[in-house]
């Protein structure tokens, strides 16, 4: 089987690797690349947990295929703190002890970002329905909407 | 299986070294980090991607394994044909039921893991292949021919009681019952619980209700599918990293179904995405080991989310039926119930505990509760949280909504009248202990929740509901490391923010910060046999281990401080992480603190540290009580949760972000189980929704904010008052739903999922009716 040539940027970073045809962009990320916080719960596009953004905008990355990341710029859940320093989202979901398994947190930190990058003072309602795909067994999503709310407000300095 | 959760009745004879501290009133009154709500020592690395789940392991030379499954429900193997696979270029090993050998002490696990001379299910694992890549290990699969001769099949659980239903085992001969039947059934056990005379007390009664009901199954839903790596050494020596809620467990099972000893093989538990109880046995790790040990090289088995609905396992279906009397006054005279559970494909249904906890909730003179286990051509089931509680208890909290109705008295004023309290002789056998059952009933009562008026088309139910809890085998270590900090080694695996916990529960005892304590789950070779994380354990007795090792500790580093001092060693206490002189003859010395011991340990007598082995007791069970409001959209059957409030137990709260967070999680799930969630099966005996987006589980658009109450009655068998808070919270929605749901549509709702088709007819067939 050959490969195809695929340059991309992923994170800021010109990334190249070569994938099969049928490989999603979530086993590019995970089996290729070493970038593991992108999980694959579904891989149907049902549960959210490979949430990564394309050009800015979210997106399944079980959905997609690595060919198809040609040329665009990809965000993760890697690139979302700047080193040590978290972003608002990733803190107060720590300070709201919004996860518990945490296997559903990346996705949701990629998702919330991308929701709070378009509508920086959502209702509770927009929350919860923008956070509609991403599933989480754990909590019940009442401390995640209020980590999110919480992370709104500060962002917007209040 | 769950294990017993009720030490007491425990069928196995009494551990020998078992153990409790009791509670410490005065202690309790000083709690400084207990009750605190610090960041867990995992945070980071779960906002961050960093966390290692099972499918983020890799290893090198690492292969893909893939297993083929069943297509039919029911099926004689006849034949295995593997050549073509295994010349397929790429194709490191292939197994079958060949490569195990016979197991008495594990059999259904084996059959389960990989079917032996019939297919039991759709799913059931029929060969599995290790390749080196997905691609590849996929056209191996197809490669292999199996010859089956199709069996006639049944998946519904009072069918399958029937004389004549499709038999599953040749050999399932009915236990419990005697004289034992002579002829083989799909019935697996009967099991009977009770005390007093039920005819006596329904002649008592002036009402009396009887209902039939009915729940589908449900999964767990974790969002991490089943995942591990293998690998097996030329010399044996095995390694396996797997998602699990015990990774002992899951080293004992596969040592002996390859035959090799516990020695040989480390199992460490990876992060976990999610168990709930359905992590709690093995599925795919068998596997893994054996093709690894046939290919030489390491091997990683990752579920697909349709493996996981398929193959791994599910709660039961129930179907029962419900009789309770009551006088014009409130007093509950009889309880009488018959739960028949289908558990899939193996004897092991938990209609026992449903049974047990059915009436758990009250203090009756007369009750009885019969429980049928029952096998059908489905996934064998697995442990969900408070396992067999949820269908139970919504039969019996539906009865009790109605006859509350039809006595004209309030629903919670019924429970406070007949709530089982101390000293109560419990349904299911012993007396309770001190239990925070009439607590949670006062505080929802007392909630401004329960008082708040409804809308048109809005109804409002309440539900209360019970668990065991369960001790166990436990044991962990504590170093006190030479800079002033402490690591404390657990063999539990975390699955809701234990860690924290335990790094809480040391603090306490040893008077530092909690930023200078962690805490890790241990692999399987560096700490002894821990019990598996279930019937919310692991805070209680875990969190005793540490105590009891933070403890030991503390007294090593007051014999350090009398030797540095050259005092004895009865002199020296501890007080706010130091050790003090105290008494008449001590003489006077500045106090040492942690950190100054452990730097002078190298000095002292070497490293100091503390180690705690037991089987803990006195878990002390764990009530809760919960009150929903709900709109019925008459038009379609929707129903809408309105509000949501979980009052519960927990003896002592330490950290109680997770305690809330665990009653969130249950009502959730609850949630999903009452309104949505069920296996449907086809007239094929096919999973007809093997997926997330027709299993539908609850998202946070369909959801209020869940108000929660945390009500502390100390379990009296923790020095904290800890007791078990897990379970419970996923016992009552099933009926407070229910019983909201009745209230708005005006009807009776007997039958779970209350899908909008299914409330749409109850209200259309009552409109017929009135007619």
């Amino acid at each position: 089987m050959s490969g195809i040539h695929v340059s991309t940027k992923i994170n800021g970073d010109a990334v190249e690797f070569v994938c099969d045809v049928e490989e999603t962009l979530l086993d590019v990320l995970r089996d290729k690349l070493g970038m593991t916080g992108s999980k694959e719960g579904c891989a149907s596009g049902d549960c959210g947990a490979c949430s990564v953004t394309v050009d800015g905008r979210l997106t399944c990355s079980c959905l997609m295929l690595g060919a198809e990341a040609e040329g665009h710029d990809i965000g993760t859940i890697e690139g979302i703190a700047k080193g040590t320093q978290l972003h608002p989202i990733q803190q107060k979901i720590l300070d709201h002890a919004a996860l518990q398994c945490g296997v559903c947190t990346p996705g949701f930190v990629v998702a919330a970002k991308a929701l709070l990058e378009k509508n920086p003072d959502p209702t509770e309602t927009e929350v919860r329905f923008w956070l509609a795909g991403n599933l989480c067994r754990c909590t019940g999503y009442d401390k995640i909407i209020r980590a999110v709310m919480d992370a709104a407000a500060e962002m917007r300095g209040q | 299986m769950a294990r017993n959760p009720d030490a007491d009745s425990a069928p196995a004879p009494k551990a020998v070294k078992t153990s409790t501290i009791e509670f410490d009133a005065d202690k309790a009154k000083t709690f400084k980090v207990v009750g605190s709500r610090p960041p867990r020592p995992d945070g980071m690395d779960k906002v961050t991607g960093r966390a290692r789940f099972g499918a983020d392991m890799v290893m090198p030379g690492q292969l893909v394994g893939l297993i083929l499954r069943s297509p039919h429900p029911h099926a004689v193997i006849v034949s295995i044909d593997t050549t073509a696979a295994e010349a397929l270029s790429g194709v490191k090993s292939v197994i079958t039921r060949d490569d195990f050998a016979e197991n008495a002490d594990h059999h259904d696990v084996l059959c389960n893991i990989m079917a032996r001379e019939k297919a039991l299910y759709e799913g059931h694992a029929i060969a599995a292949v290790a390749a080196t890549s997905k691609a590849v290990a996929r056209k191996a699969l197809k490669l292999i021919k199996v010859d089956y001769q199709i069996l006639p099949h049944v998946t519904d659980v009072d069918l399958a009681m029937a004389p004549d239903a499709p038999l599953l085992h040749a050999d399932m001969i009915t236990s419990g019952v005697t004289p034992a039947p002579t002829k083989p059934s799909n019935i697996a056990g009967r099991s009977e619980f009770g005390h007093g005379d039920v005819e006596a007390g329904f002649a008592l009664a002036d009402v009396i209700i009887e209902r039939d009901f009915k729940t589908a199954a449900t999964h767990q839903g974790y969002i991490e599918p089943h995942a591990c790596v293998a690998n097996v050494g030329a010399d044996g020596m095995s390694e396996l990293w797997c998602c699990t809620q015990g990774h002992f467990h899951v080293r004992q099972v596969c040592a002996s179904l390859l035959g090799i000893d516990v020695s040989r093989l480390r199992v460490t538990a990876s992060e976990i995405g999610g168990g709930f109880g359905g992590k709690t046995t093995v599925f795919i790790e068998p596997v893994a080991l054996a093709l690894s040990r046939k290919a030489g090289r390491p091997v990683k088995i990752a579920m697909s989310r349709d493996e996981v609905f398929k193959a791994s396992g599910p709660t039961a279906s129930s179907s029962m039926n419900v009789k309770i009397g009551v006088t014009k006054d409130g007093h509950i005279t009889a309880g009488e119930g018959e739960f028949r559970y289908q558990g899939g494909a193996f004897a092991g249904a938990p209609a026992d505990f449903g049974a047990m906890s059915a009436f758990a909730c009250y203090a009756l003179d007369n009750v009885k509760t019969v429980a049928y286990d029952v096998v059908t051509n489905r996934p064998k089931g697995a442990a969900y949280r408070a396992p067999g509680a949820p269908m139970s208890v919504y039969a019996v909290e539906s009865v009790i909504a109605e006859l509350a109705g039809e006595i004209g008295m309030d629903p919670i004023e019924l429970r406070l009248k007949n709530a089982a309290r101390e000293g109560t002789k419990s349904s299911y056998g012993p007396k309770f202990g001190s239990c925070g059952l009439v607590e949670t009933l006062e505080a929802a009562r007392d909630h401004p929740h329960y008082s708040a008026p409804l809308g048109p088309n809005q109804g409002r139910g309440v539900a209360s509901g019970f668990w065991f809890n369960f001790g166990g085998e436990t044991c962990s270590t504590l170093n006190i490391n030479a800079d002033g900090t402490v690591a404390i080694a657990v063999g539990t695996p975390d699955i809701g923010g234990s860690r924290a916990a335990m790094c809480i529960m040391a603090a306490e005892e040893l008077g530092i910060p909690y930023e200078r304590v962690r805490t890790i789950v241990a692999d399987t070779s560096s700490l002894g046999y821990n019990d598996t994380t279930e019937g919310s354990r692991v805070t209680f007795s875990s969190g005793m281990a540490v105590i009891k090792a933070s403890r030991k500790a503390v007294t090593e580093m007051c014999n350090r401080a009398a030797m540095i001092w050259d005092i004895p060693a009865e002199a020296v206490t501890w007080e706010d992480g130091h050790a003090k002189p105290s008494g008449a003859n001590a003489g006077e010395f500045e106090p040492m603190s942690l950190a100054e011991i452990a730097a002078t340990a190298s000095k002292t007598g070497g490293p100091i540290a503390g180690h705690h082995e037991y089987n803990a007791d006195g878990a002390g069970v764990s009530f809760g009580t919960h009150i929903v409001d709900t709109e019925v959209d008459p038009e379609t059957g929707r129903v809408d949760i309105l509000r949501y409030t979980v009052v519960q137990d927990a003896g002592k709260a330490i950290h109680p972000d997770y305690v809330e967070g665990q009653f969130q999680g249950g009502a959730v799930q609850g949630i999903g189980w009452a309104l949505n969630e069920e296996y449907i099966y086809g007239e094929d005996g096919r999973l007809q929704n093997a997926g997330f987006l027709d299993y539908r589980m609850p998202v946070a658009s369909d959801l209020p904010m869940i108000d929660t109450v945390i009500v502390e009655v100390p379990n009296p068998g923790h020095p904290y008052g800890v007791r078990g808070v897990g379970e419970t919270g996923i016992v009552p929605p099933l009926a407070a739903i229910a019983n909201g749901v009745s209230a708005a549509a005006g009807v009776r709702l007997t039958e779970l999922p209350m899908s909008p088709p299914r409330v749409l007819k109850a209200i259309d067939d009552a409109k017929v009716a009135a007619q």
